[in-house]
């Protein structure tokens, strides 16, 4: 199929709005992505006894939450009406559906978290701590829980959108977004955990990443016209860095992840920054499909056509 | 949740009881003489702050698009036109162009034709904007018009992208300015139709251009006036969004225009885009479960 040449617009100006979203949002779809793969892995830790795997992967969860929740209050218009996102629930709205995984999560990741922040102090909380160790093991369960969603959503939330690149990729992304948590998440626990305790992160960084991989190349040829956008500019710098880095993650992670805690810590790092660019890319390459009509009304000329 | 009927009537399927009949826009391109005074007015009646005074060397458009301080936008296209009359006669811009006359005439490119028509808020039967507003600022009137709370917003900005016009915008200004971090559209004067009166911008088009009233009227007297364009030669005629069978279940605001909608900047096929959003949440699902088997998957007999 070759696109045509030419295309009408009106003096070249977009037709459809480019999200007025700063880089606020990308960095809350890695952390939150980054939280919820971690709350499963901390899980797994707990489960299988584990300690220090699950000492890293619920600060993972705690931190990235936590942060990715200051992103995004920070980026609203009005932050100070961010209690409003909670007048309504309503499935319609990708944000009003994350909000409340969010909010749910949040709670039970921190009390997690906390617990094992309160075990790496040099002297015993007196009456919450002993709280937050009965505590610990239930939250982190149910953090783990909602993890599924919160770690998914993200994707549904800019596939639901007129953003071409980002609307024309809604059958991959919501895997690329779980299964690039599950890579930063694995390298998060690979870099914080001893290489005796990290396999499950391992297997989780290689497989998270592996098919992040894959599923993106199935994505461009979705994405038709508008997969240019992840080739050019910005975006097309962040996406070859997230590539190399996971690519270069992986493969170092099954030949050195199981021998060399160093090792296994810049393999950690790779996948982890591997994973923010891939959510930078995805991010930058939609705005600038919003820019250009373009990606608007070729696609729409070849639907009436067809 | 996501209702799709044949006849829809946004507002009762909304909720509300004994609401009045949908009021709507018909704007017509072939009137329109771009005097921007629906944008004057607009901006009058509803208090919105200045946008920028710039030329954009876009014809005698220096207003650009449909923006948070922009609710009613004229667009203005220089087409070359093929012929004049041989009598002489400049013939009406728009029947210059497709008239049997003038084809004959040879279609040496002598001037050029106006396109004008002014752009609003399409207030769709399947508005984006609304379903995916998390705070419920965005609302479905009593009239079927979509209107942003300003008491509620709290600028999340996800409306923008998903509108498939790119119509509702985050207004910027200084701090502390009117509504200043939220997000700003045309009301189809929500307050004016409270009171029975008609939306300032159609009540100052000064040729009918825009017309207001009730949306099923609207449509007949379109489709007649397209009727009797074609018969006089205009066969370039043609309304968009009038359509309940479209991607946004028809416009409350729909136009006739006189090229293609993206000359005017308008999306030749717009489709709201939660049509597809079941589709979505079981693809998040997939991966979701997709997740929890990988993550149990990696603890299955690795070595402690």
């Amino acid at each position: 199929m070759v696109p045509p040449a030419t295309f009408t617009s009106y003096y070249g100006r977009p037709i459809v709005k480019a999200s007025p979203w700063k880089s606020d949002i990308p960095a809350y779809l890695f952390l939150g992505g980054l939280a919820a793969a971690s709350s499963l892995l901390a899980a797994g830790a707990d489960l299988s006894n584990r300690p220090e795997l699950r000492r890293v992967a619920r600060i993972g969860a705690l931190a990235g939450g936590a942060a990715g929740t200051v992103a995004l209050i920070h980026d609203l218009g009005k932050p100070t009406r961010f209690l409003n996102m909670m007048r309504t629930a309503k499935p319609t709205s990708p944000m009003s559906v994350g909000t409340w995984i969010l909010t749910t999560f949040m709670p039970m990741a921190s009390l997690a978290g906390a617990a094992e922040v309160a075990a790496l102090l040099p002297f015993r909380i007196p009456i919450a701590g002993r709280l937050l160790d009965i505590g610990a093991r239930p939250a982190g369960l149910l953090a783990a829980a909602v993890a599924p969603g919160l770690a998914s959503y993200t994707g549904v939330l800019l596939t639901d959108t007129a953003t071409p690149a980002w609307h024309a990729a809604k059958r991959e992304l919501p895997l690329i977004f779980v299964a690039s948590a599950a890579a930063a998440a694995g390298g998060l626990g690979m870099a914080g955990a001893p290489v005796g305790q990290a396999t499950p992160a391992r297997r989780m960084a290689v497989g998270g990443a592996a098919l992040a991989l894959v599923m993106e190349q199935r994505m461009e040829r979705s994405m038709g016209l508008s997969a240019e956008t992840l080739h050019s500019g910005k975006a097309q710098r962040l996406f070859n860095a997230s590539r190399a880095l996971s690519i270069g993650g992986a493969v170092g992670t099954i030949v050195l992840g199981s021998r060399n805690r160093a090792a296994a810590a810049v393999c950690g790092a790779a996948l982890f920054v591997g994973s923010a660019c891939m959510r930078f890319a995805v991010f930058e390459a939609g705005q600038a499909s919003a820019r250009d009509p373009r990606y608007t009304v070729i696609p729409q000329r070849e639907g009436l056509r067809s | 949740m996501w209702g799709w009927s044949n006849a829809p009537d946004p507002a009762a399927d909304t909720g509300w009881t004994n609401a009045p009949a949908r009021k709507g826009f018909f704007t017509d391109g072939s009137v329109c003489i771009g005097c921007k005074a629906c944008e004057v007015a607009c901006k009058e009646w509803n208090g919105i702050p200045e946008d920028g005074l710039q030329l954009l060397g876009m014809s005698y458009d220096n207003t650009g698009g449909l923006g948070a301080s922009t609710w009613r936008h004229v667009a203005f296209i220089e087409q070359p036109r093929r012929s004049v009359g041989t009598d002489g006669l400049t013939p009406l811009p728009m029947v210059a162009a497709t008239s049997d006359q003038n084809t004959r005439d040879g279609g040496a490119e002598t001037g050029i034709r106006w396109l004008m028509s002014s752009d609003v808020c399409k207030h769709c039967t399947h508005a984006a904007c609304l379903d995916v507003c998390p705070t419920g600022a965005l609302l479905r009137t009593e009239f079927g018009t979509v209107v942003v709370q300003d008491d509620i917003c709290n600028g999340c900005g996800y409306c923008i992208p998903a509108c498939p016009f790119g119509v509702i915008d985050r207004r910027d200004g200084p701090v502390g300015a009117r509504n200043v971090g939220i997000a700003q559209k045309c009301t189809l004067c929500y307050d004016r139709l409270r009171d029975d009166m008609t939306p300032a911008c159609a009540q100052a088009c000064p040729t009918q251009s825009i017309q207001f009233g009730d949306l099923d009227e609207l449509r007949v007297r379109a489709q007649d006036r397209v009727d009797t364009l074609h018969a006089a030669g205009v066969t370039d005629a043609r309304l968009y969004l009038a359509d309940p069978n479209d991607g946004i279940g028809g416009a409350g605001a729909f136009f006739l225009l006189l090229d293609e909608p993206e000359v005017y900047g308008l999306p030749p096929d717009p489709v709201v885009t939660t049509r597809d959003l079941p589709a979505m949440w079981r693809t998040a699902a997939i991966a979701g479960a997709t997740l929890v088997a990988g993550a149990a998957a990696a603890f299955v007999r690795a070595r402690s």
